[in-house]
């Protein structure tokens, strides 16, 4: 029997779900119904990782899956449409620092719960997050950093922002291996995110999403 | 009569590698000779404190403490981690400033910086370092890639040494690409054929990358020597190093250096099976490694950094299949042969201080990062002695009073009834002075058992 899609999906049956996306479209089903089908099952991984059922692993291989699922589905698409965002952030590991697992997990887990994730990738200048904070209008910047130097990049890039007269207008998070509440008042952030779940709480809270 | 080394239970070899630690040898044979009778007795003293802690039959009379630093010594002195690897003579002087100032019982030695110029001459991927890739005043961080392909498991599991020869290296050193036409030396076998293996050899880009491997292997040396120069002085002063060597868990070996962090866990479900077979090759290969440095050293400590098996990067599940089977038998094959392993779990190892609780008693080190030393204490303490965890974060931006109450916690609670050593909880770059030095002062003078 042909099972849905969102299940497949959020139960990582990675088979099972080429298959359902490729029997879809050979029967001609519109190809941003699959896209919304895939889009919710990755909110449901989502939810299992932010309630200690699924790991890492779980993640970046739902990940996989759905890279499969774009590529099979990207051409039949006429035009894009864009989904409604819950809102922007502008997120990145900082100058220096070139870890990015954490940083990939917390834009995975903002990006499947609505929200429009500019990510910088890994060692980005101050300067760089200022101009994409000016050119999306972002109110939230997440500063992402694994090592103690990151502490110092973090701060330059909170001052960055505010000699840019921007520090009125983002809320700015940061997290990562040894961050605590004593490198949030050294860096200036508003707030830290002992993980990925409490980055998305703090961008819900910051933008008012539910 | 004496009993053959492997007559021996793991008890008696342990007691021997601690003996040839606690008593080294001159190069000439002949005994070690400290700078004056304190040093001596000062070395012995940590040693036999440390001991007692692992092997937790008998109350230390202090709880020992480690420095553990990543490129601290540098920042220290007012070097950049870049001279720590291109000028041996401030990494000299850096090192053992460190070590005089904050006299801990034991120290980790001046290896990790590692020779820039050999790095260099080799063109080496896997990581980016101070000058090469980020900045000369930040550490050197790991470029994870697949330097191992998906579909190369096969290659991996049916001859480790030929993969390695000829498909990782030439990935991870860009002067050691022709390697990739070398023949496998297994086929080397008789008269009529030998000669046919010899043919790389004789071609230009091969006698290349040789040439850059003597010259590698020559700055290695000269490094070496300085090495060599600063461990003996350190040791006349009476301050031991730690680790005799060091090996590492068979998922990290896979996942860190050929598969990376995205690669393996995409195998845990695309090919589970050929994932675990490629675990249970490198096993052995682990062991001997780390017993090797352990024998060929005389000393029983063999440092092994933990990382993927980490709280949140593995669910139990996965971690009970994939990452804890290959790393206990590593472990158990250290521990047979006297080694007393040290791993070291980076972030928190919560979630896994039952599972890794399997293992005999007073035969390894477990050094935690962020993991709650309490509950370790309770789960671990019976079998195992645990160090850490003094934050990175507290020694960066807390006071000294902060560093001190979190060190009297820590002797409290963890050090309970000994099998405790406090330490940094990660290898850290960045410090006050005053709360490094109040960590390890306090520490001496607060943690003494009664």
């Amino acid at each position: 029997m042909a099972k849905d899609l969102i299940s497949t999906l959020s139960d990582l049956k990675e088979e099972e779900s080429l298959k359902i996306v490729n029997d879809r479209l050979n029967k001609g089903d519109d190809p941003l119904k699959i896209l919304d089908d895939a889009r919710r099952g990755m909110e449901i991984v989502g939810k299992r990782f932010a309630s200690n059922e699924y790991f890492i692993p779980d993640l970046i291989y739902s990940g996989e899956i759905l890279k499969g699922i774009t590529e099979i589905v990207k051409p039949k698409l006429s035009a894009t449409t864009g989904t409604k965002r819950a809102g922007k952030v502008v997120f990145g590991t900082v100058a220096g620092d070139i870890h990015d697992i954490g940083k990939d997990i917390v834009v995975f887990m903002l990006d499947v719960n609505g929200f429009e994730v500019y990510d910088l990738g890994v060692d980005v200048p101050a300067q760089k997050f200022v101009e994409k904070i000016k050119e999306s209008n972002a109110p939230v910047v997440g500063l992402s950093g694994f090592l103690t130097l990151a502490f110092d990049s973090m701060k330059q890039t909170v001052e960055a922002i505010k000699d840019a007269g921007l520090r009125d207008k983002v809320k700015v998070m940061i997290g990562g291996g040894q961050i605590s509440e004593d490198v949030r008042k050294y860096t200036g952030a508003d707030a830290y995110g002992k993980d990925a779940m409490e980055g998305v709480a703090l961008a819900r809270k910051w933008i008012g999403t539910n | 009569m004496e009993k053959k080394w492997e007559q021996l239970s793991s008890e008696e070899k342990q007691d021997i590698l601690f003996q040839k630690w606690l008593s080294p040898k001159a190069p000439d044979g002949n005994d070690f000779k400290f700078q004056s009778n304190e040093a001596g007795r000062n070395y012995k003293e940590s040693i036999t404190r440390i001991k007692d802690a692992i092997q937790i039959k008998k109350l230390p009379d202090r709880v020992p403490t480690f420095l553990l630093p990543s490129f601290f010594p540098a920042y220290y002195t007012g070097s950049t981690p870049r001279d720590m690897m291109y000028d041996y003579d401030k990494l000299y002087a850096a090192f053992k400033r460190y070590v005089l100032d904050f006299k801990p019982d034991g120290h980790l030695g001046a290896v990790m910086p590692g020779p820039g110029k050999f790095f260099d001459i080799l063109d080496y991927k896997l990581y980016s370092w101070p000058g090469h890739g980020v900045s000369p005043e930040q550490s050197y961080q790991c470029n994870e890639g697949e330097y191992m392909k998906a579909d190369e498991y096969d290659a991996l599991i049916q001859d480790p040494s030929n993969f390695f020869t000829t498909i990782y290296l030439p990935r991870v050193f860009g002067v050691l690409e022709p390697f990739q036409m070398l023949s496998p030396v297994t086929g080397i076998l008789e008269m009529y054929g030998v000669g046919i293996n010899f043919i790389p050899f004789g071609l230009p880009p091969v006698q290349a990358a040789y040439k850059a491997l003597f010259e590698a292997g020559s700055e290695v040396l000269k490094w070496l020597e300085v090495i060599g120069t600063w461990n003996k002085e350190i040791t006349e002063l009476g301050f031991p190093n730690i680790i005799g060597g060091y090996t590492k868990a068979p998922f990290d070996t896979i996942g860190d250096t050929l598969r990376g962090t995205r690669g393996i866990m995409v195998d845990m479900y695309r090919q589970p099976d050929k994932l675990l077979q490629a675990l249970e090759i490198i096993t052995p290969l682990m062991i001997k490694m780390g017993v090797g440095a352990a024998k060929a050293n005389g000393h029983p400590i063999i440092f092994i950094p933990l990382h993927k098996g980490a709280d949140g990067f593995l669910s139990d599940e996965q971690f009970k299949t994939f990452y804890w089977p290959t790393l206990r038998k590593v472990l158990m094959g250290l521990i047979d042969e006297g080694v007393v392993p040290f791993p070291v779990a980076e972030g928190g190892y919560n979630s896994r201080l039952k599972v890794i609780g399997d293992l005999p008693k007073g035969k390894t080190l477990w050094m935690f990062d962020e993991t709650d030393m309490t509950k370790a204490k309770e789960m671990l303490g019976k079998i195992t002695c645990i160090a850490g965890n003094v934050p990175s974060a507290l020694l960066n931006l807390g006071t000294v009073q902060e560093v001190k109450d979190y060190a009297k916690k820590l002797v409290d609670t963890a050090g309970k009834g000994g099998g405790f050593i406090l330490s940094n909880g990660a290898f850290f770059d960045h410090a006050k002075q005053e709360n490094v030095k109040a960590m390890i002062d306090f520490t001496k003078e607060y943690g003494v058992y009664k």
